[in-house]
């Protein structure tokens, strides 16, 4: 560890916001401890329940403004995997609208100040990537059997360069659960990282205030870049589901 | 290894890293440039790909964090 570039310039490390710490003091962590990761999920799964089950309780035709984002994100998440993946992906539709959910509310939740963005540990986007790996497989293998393997045989290009192809494409296919999690957990840390370094300038007097109009421009990135991570991750679950349900190029 | 010598790599190599970075920002920036080219020629096919535009982005953008993660594990893992 480079102890010596630790504050330097900066009055915190723009890192220390990712540090898993205990809810309730002590220092040990078991894997039941509850940890300001548990709680900023917790609270992850409370909002999502709050919008679509009180949001939608009144039923009305001309709906709530809860109940109209509910409905929204309900109608946007069933379109893409109705086009993306195919009308016959449609019965994993609630499986990925949890994944949706889940990503862009502790992304969301992420962003107000001094809470915990919980989709900033590799630990918890690889369990996700790793779930959507597995069911992707399995779906695979269970729907076309040992025709599968026919996604890795690209039956389009020239019969020479074929194994070649199939080589590189079955690492690409186990490449996926790690681009798929490191995507999320970097994005979500690198912009976190960025607006805290930019938080540390604003102690120094001299850039102050144009450190205080950066972290507010690089906020409103996040903000974008939240959504748009969220609808990346549900996408290549799309991506992925289609290929299991339809491997023949 | 000794201390310095060590730390001075683990910083050359951090910073070599966030070259990636700026190769990811090229990669991305021609997928958006090509869409945005290609949909003012046929506005009216536009909206269809905007998820084929997202997934390139991705695809890009996913080399650069890989970038940004070699320079964090060069900052605080090794």
């Amino acid at each position: 560890m480079a102890d010596e570039a630790k504050g330097g310039a900066l009055e915190f490390h723009p890192m220390d916001q990712f540090i898993v710490e205990p809810l309730f003091g002590g220092d040990t962590i078991h894997w039941y401890t509850p940890t300001n990761v548990t709680l900023w999920m917790f609270l992850t799964v409370l909002a999502i329940t709050a919008m679509l089950v009180l949001g939608t309780r009144g039923r009305a035709i001309v709906p709530s403004r809860a109940q109209s984002v509910a409905e929204l994100a309900y109608g946007f998440v069933y379109k893409m995997v109705e086009d993306v993946a195919g009308k016959d992906a449609v019965k994993f539709f609630p499986y990925i609208f949890t994944l949706f959910l889940f990503i862009i509310f502790a992304n969301f939740l992420g962003l107000i100040p001094m809470a915990f963005t919980t989709t900033s540990h590799i630990a918890v986007t690889a369990v996700m990537a790793l779930a959507v790996f597995l069911t992707v497989t399995v779906v695979g293998f269970v729907k076309n059997g040992a025709s599968f393997l026919s996604l890795f045989w690209v039956s389009s290009a020239p019969a020479a360069i074929r194994p070649v192809l199939a080589v590189i494409e079955v690492i690409s296919y186990f490449v996926r659960p790690v681009s798929h999690s490191v995507r999320l957990a970097g994005a979500m840390m690198a912009g976190h990282a960025v607006v805290k370094v930019f938080a540390g300038f604003a102690a120094i007097a001299a850039i102050a205030p144009l450190s205080i109009v950066a972290v507010v421009a690089i906020y409103g990135l996040e903000v974008l870049v939240s959504a748009i991570q969220a609808y990346v991750f549900t996408i290549l679950t799309c991506v992925y589901l289609k290929d299991a349900l339809h491997p023949h190029h | 290894m000794e201390g310095d010598i060590a730390n001075m790599g683990q910083f050359i190599g951090a910073g070599l890293a966030a070259i990636g970075s700026g190769a990811a920002a090229i990669g991305v920036g021609h997928v958006a440039g090509n869409f945005l080219a290609g949909a003012l020629r046929n506005p009216s096919a536009a909206p269809g790909q905007t998820a084929t535009l997202f997934i390139g982005i991705a695809f890009a953008e996913a080399l650069g964090i890989f970038a940004f993660l070699v320079a964090l594990l060069l900052m605080f893992a090794v």
